[in-house]
């Protein structure tokens, strides 16, 4: 399994044409406190960069961009009765979705966790 | 363009600035300054007010003071309250009207043996003392107090720890203010308290000289009741306690009966009128108002907030102008306007959020009961 991360602070781990993706810890200190996400439902076809699932804090929604193209298999329920598994563990239990990735290709655009670690210090 | 036209504006910065950094804040730009938005967490702060007591600075406001023979009376051209009766240490909360009645900001207004002292609302406060030094008569003085911070304790345990700072606070009331000495008795500083403030909570309001504010921020924080908190749950705070935003739930095009401020046009003012809208407004509380500013409570989980359209089946019958999650209540809920026939408490309505609709109902604000120390009433 593999981890890549995108600029607009999406983690996913790819395992041969499935995925899982969510948003990192620098992306949850930043918003705050999580009050509710909505996750795309399965069979929803997503492309990437576009719009995948809404997060939001107590001050502002936010939207979470797929990092590839695919269909969701799965949206994480349990984010819709305790959205703050967001803010306790952004980077396991508080997954949004998992797909089936439609062009494998489209990992090579995004960040190993290296790249991406230099990209948060940069900003 | 000029080069010098094509510089960017300026954030600045306020007294407490470095305080607010060395303290862990976020810091964001909030009406020209960069202001501290969140320390620990806005829910933890929110608690932390409701329960204990929250320091927040609102040095961003502005702070003015208006002297000078009649300038009660000059000010009544443009707010709709009594302000003429105010008594020294009284305060009242009222409303700068432009010609045609709409609200140009909502505003404090203290009688004090200086004059009449004013807090208005940093992001319009430089259109306000251009607006107040056009219409109000040469020989009214317009101080705006710049070298002054004002600082916010508010939650239920403020008295407490406030009256370990400043000795006597404990005699002021909900809305009333007055002169303290604060510091060493060598040299002690005038520090202007009220008992008032911005969550629904009991509290002050401290102007302090901007070159003491560190000391008396530190001296409030040295407290164990008191924690520093952000503009976000000050934010939160405000709208659970059903308190409008200006620029957001009021603003130029909203008269006062439309904004729900009917309680700040005073009953000698309803009878004699001689303020900016008048017309406008005394035809609005005899006849209802198009439309109002109403609370909401939201069905679910998901925020509904600015900007949504408020629907009665497929007809828009209003919109949004503040919405979020609610920290005490537990859930979401909402301000907006909305038209006069869908105003009643209890009318089921819908708000769209991203193409989907979410059942609203019209709620009796505020949402968190007040727990204001009011003159007069039994403990």
């Amino acid at each position: 399994m593999t981890r890549y991360y995108t600029e607009d602070h999406e983690w996913i781990d790819v395992d041969g044409d499935s995925a899982t993706v969510g948003i990192t810890d620098y992306a949850q200190s930043q918003l705050g406190d999580i009050v509710f996400a909505e996750v795309p439902a399965p069979g929803a076809e997503l492309k990437k960069g576009g719009d995948a699932a809404v997060v939001e804090s107590v001050k502002a929604a936010s939207d979470v961009y797929a990092p590839v193209s695919g269909t969701v298999t799965e949206g994480n329920d349990a984010l819709e009765g305790d959205p703050a598994l967001v803010n306790t563990d952004p980077e396991g239990e508080g997954w949004f979705f998992k797909l089936t990735l439609s062009d494998t290709s489209e990992l090579a655009s995004l960040m190993d966790a290296d790249a991406y670690k230099a990209f948060v210090e940069a900003l | 363009m000029s080069e010098e036209e094509l510089e960017p504006i300026e954030i600045l910065e306020l007294p407490l600035g470095d305080w607010h950094r060395a303290r862990g804040a976020r810091m964001v730009e909030f009406a020209g300054y960069h202001m501290p938005i969140q320390y620990e967490g806005i829910m933890a702060e929110h608690a932390w007010t409701r329960e204990n007591a929250g320091l927040f600075d609102v040095s961003h406001m502005g702070q003015l003071m208006l002297s000078g023979e009649g300038a009660a009376d000059a000010l009544e051209k443009l707010v709709p309250g009594d302000i003429s009766a105010l008594k020294e240490g009284r305060m009242r909360y009222s409303l700068l009207l432009d010609e045609d009645g709409g609200i140009l900001d909502d505003l404090m207004v203290t009688a004090t043996p200086m004059g009449l002292y004013v807090v208005v609302n940093g992001a319009v406060k430089w259109d306000d003392i251009g607006f107040l030094r056009e219409h109000l008569p040469d020989e009214i003085t317009i101080n705006h107090m710049d070298d002054r911070a004002l600082l916010a304790l508010q939650g239920p345990n403020a008295v407490d720890a406030l009256l370990r700072v400043v000795p006597g606070v404990d005699a002021l009331f909900f809305m009333e203010a007055g002169s303290f000495f604060w510091g060493p008795k060598s040299d002690p500083e005038l520090l202007w308290i009220s008992r008032s403030g911005y969550t629904g909570e009991d509290g002050f309001e401290i102007s302090v000289p901007a070159s003491h504010a560190k000391a008396l921020a530190d001296a409030l924080c040295a407290q164990p009741e008191v924690k520093p908190i952000g503009l976000g749950a000050r934010d939160s705070l405000r709208l659970e306690a059903g308190l409008p935003l200006y620029g957001h739930d009021m603003n130029p095009d909203i008269d006062p009966v439309e904004g729900n401020a009917s309680f700040a046009i005073s009953k000698r003012r309803r009878e004699e009128g001689g303020f900016n809208g008048a017309d406008r407004i005394l035809k609005a509380l005899a006849q209802g108002p198009a439309q109002k500013l109403v609370g909401f409570s939201v069905d679910g989980k998901m925020p509904v907030r600015e900007g949504a359209p408020v629907f009665a089946q497929d007809t828009q019958v209003g919109s949004i102008t503040s919405g979020g999650f609610a920290p005490s209540v537990g859930a979401p809920i909402a301000m907006g306007y909305v038209a006069n026939a869908h105003t009643a408490i209890g009318t089921a309505l819908e708000a769209e959020v991203r193409g989907k609709r979410v059942a609203l109902t019209v709620a009796a604000l505020p949402f968190i009961p007040h727990h204001y120390h009011r003159r007069g009433k039994a403990l």
